[in-house]
């Protein structure tokens, strides 16, 4: 069912060489390929067949979900909504990715929207790596959603990459923390080409003492194009920073629009950004230490972004 | 056996051309302990910045082992066995202590390899060895990570702008006998840009630059006496006193 190309995608979006340890749904050419659940992670299809619901347990403990996307049909476009309850006291991880070979003229397209209910003091690290290839005319896009509502006490940390071969992206992310929640983002993205990219967050700190750190490391090369747009909202006592570091290089244009609203006297929110070209004193010192200029360039940027 | 012959080098600016360094000639021989003193403004940095090849003189040529590298990259010149410690170490987002110091090597160094390098300069290695090589670092810090860096490529020839720059009193004490310890093991020439009376009294020979020339050269024991109580030798106490960097 998985041929040469999907596995090659699975490496790359999930790190998958073989079938995964634990719940998994693999999803290739807007079919389902694969599913196992486990005692306590319950997978099933909505009615509807738009997505998938993906239920674990209270308490469970450190288990994992993988549900990996690939698509390697040229001018395949698709829609799917899939939904995680997260039960109270449960310490898991979420791997999801999707991989696009496109090496058609039509453009193939996912647009995914996840969205996560995680329960109280449930733990989650949750990893998404998006990945293109291909040398078709027709694009690879990608547009997911996210949604998070954060329950008392809850933590979540999300791994967001995107570093190869996806033409066109929008990404869409929006929290809710009630209190005691935490939010950890961890955002890294590198355009080149004529890639465009898109990612806008917006975080709401509803409860008390809830936390939330979004910061985006990017990378545009060429002619490409990125925008970061953050909105940290502190509703109530509660700490908040997001910031946005970017190497700019070529012909890139690169917009940073952090945003801060405190609607409580005891919001504490914090924004950075910076944007810049990697700075010829560094590349001379990589030089000093025996490369040369491509190499030094590339070892700056693999670092930032790693 | 590095040889300077001839080497001048000029900066345009406001009035017409400006000459940093005048027409200059020096050899710096294999396995020798030489320190480059003299006050501030003299063209010492940028003789080191010429060595490396960061700059290029205007005229003149630069010999190194018998062949000349006046036209050599830098990366040519760090594969030759040329090391160049910065005045101002440079701090790079996300680059891990251990990935330069394993850049530096040319080796996939293990961690514990790596430690030792930065023991050798007076880090708690594995309080550092995975910290990004960041603002988050002090200037000290940053200077000791830098020579650790010149340490793990082991090359032929060594400089160093200014190590004690920016460094504690505490860790200039360790420094000073890192620069011991080198010049003890080493089998490379080590060239040391410095004021202190203390990095002075190790050398083997002493260059004293002023307004873009040599104004004196020998072993330390000839030039030495002349310089101390001068801004060309200051103890420990004074360079503190004076916040740690002459002015």
């Amino acid at each position: 069912m998985i041929d040469g190309i999907q596995k090659r995608l699975l490496e790359e979006v999930a790190d998958l060489h073989e079938v995964p340890q634990g719940a998994y749904n693999i999803r290739a050419n807007g079919q389902m390929a694969g599913r196992h659940t486990t005692e306590h992670i319950d997978i099933v299809s909505k009615e509807n067949g738009s997505g998938i619901d993906i239920r674990i347990k209270p308490g469970t403990k450190h288990e994992s979900v993988h549900i990996p996307v690939v698509l390697s049909q040229s001018g395949l476009t698709e829609m799917v909504y899939n939904d995680f309850y997260i039960g109270e006291d449960c310490d898991v991880v979420i791997v999801a990715g999707c991989g696009i070979h496109n090496s058609g003229d039509k453009d193939s397209r996912h647009d995914g929207i996840h969205r996560f209910f995680v329960g109280k003091n449930a733990k989650v690290k949750y990893v998404e790596k998006h990945y293109g290839s291909g040398d078709g005319n027709g694009k690879r896009v990608m547009n997911p959603g996210t949604e998070v509502y954060m329950e008392e006490g809850s933590s979540m940390e999300m791994e967001m990459v995107q570093i190869k071969g996806v033409d066109s992206t929008h990404r869409s992310t929006t929290a809710e923390l009630a209190a005691g929640a935490k939010l950890v983002v961890r955002e890294r993205l590198l355009t080149h080409g004529s890639q465009q990219a898109y990612s806008d967050y917006v975080v709401k700190l509803n409860g008390e003492d809830s936390s939330a750190d979004v910061v985006s490391r990017s990378v545009a090369k060429d002619d490409s194009f990125q925008k970061f747009d953050s909105q940290i909202v502190g509703n109530a006592k509660c700490s908040g920073h997001t910031e946005c570091d970017a190497i700019i290089m070529g012909s890139a244009r690169i917009q940073a629009v952090p945003q801060l609203e405190a609607n409580n006297i005891d919001a504490a929110l914090i924004h950075e950004a910076a944007i810049g070209k990697i700075a010829g004193e560094q590349i001379i010192k990589l030089m000093t230490l025996g490369l040369t200029e491509e190499e030094a360039e590339a070892q700056i940027v693999n670092g930032f972004l790693k | 056996m590095l040889t300077l012959e001839n080497v001048s080098f000029e900066v345009q600016a406001e009035k017409g051309n400006k000459e940093i360094i005048r027409n200059m000639n020096l050899t710096i021989d294999d396995h020798k302990f030489v320190v480059i003193t003299g006050p501030n403004g003299g063209g010492k940095s940028t003789l080191a910045k010429l060595i490396a090849g960061i700059e290029k003189p205007t005229s003149g040529r630069i010999c190194f082992h018998g062949e000349d590298i006046t036209e050599k990259s830098i990366t040519e010149r760090a594969k030759m066995g040329i090391s160049y410690a910065f005045l101002q170490p440079v701090r790079f987002m996300g680059i891990q202590v251990l990935d330069l110091i394993r850049l530096a090597a040319k080796k996939q160094l293990t961690a514990a390899d790596a430690c030792k390098y930065l023991a050798e300069v007076g880090l708690c290695a594995k309080d550092y060895i995975n910290r990004e090589v960041n603002a988050s670092l002090s200037g000290g810090e940053l200077k000791r990570i830098e020579i650790a860096t010149v340490l793990a490529r082991g090359t032929v020839m060594s400089v160093f702008d200014e190590p004690e720059a920016g460094i504690d009193l505490w860790s200039f004490q360790n420094l000073i006998q890192v620069f011991e310890r080198m010049r003890e093991k080493t089998d490379g020439s080590i060239l040391i840009i410095s004021h202190q009376e203390r990095i002075l009294n190790i050398a083997d020979e002493i260059v004293v630059i002023a307004e873009g020339r040599i104004q004196n050269q020998g072993p330390k024991d000839e030039v030495l006496p002349g310089l101390l109580g001068t801004a060309s030798a200051v103890d420990a106490c004074s360079m503190f006193n004076l916040g740690g960097k002459q002015g």
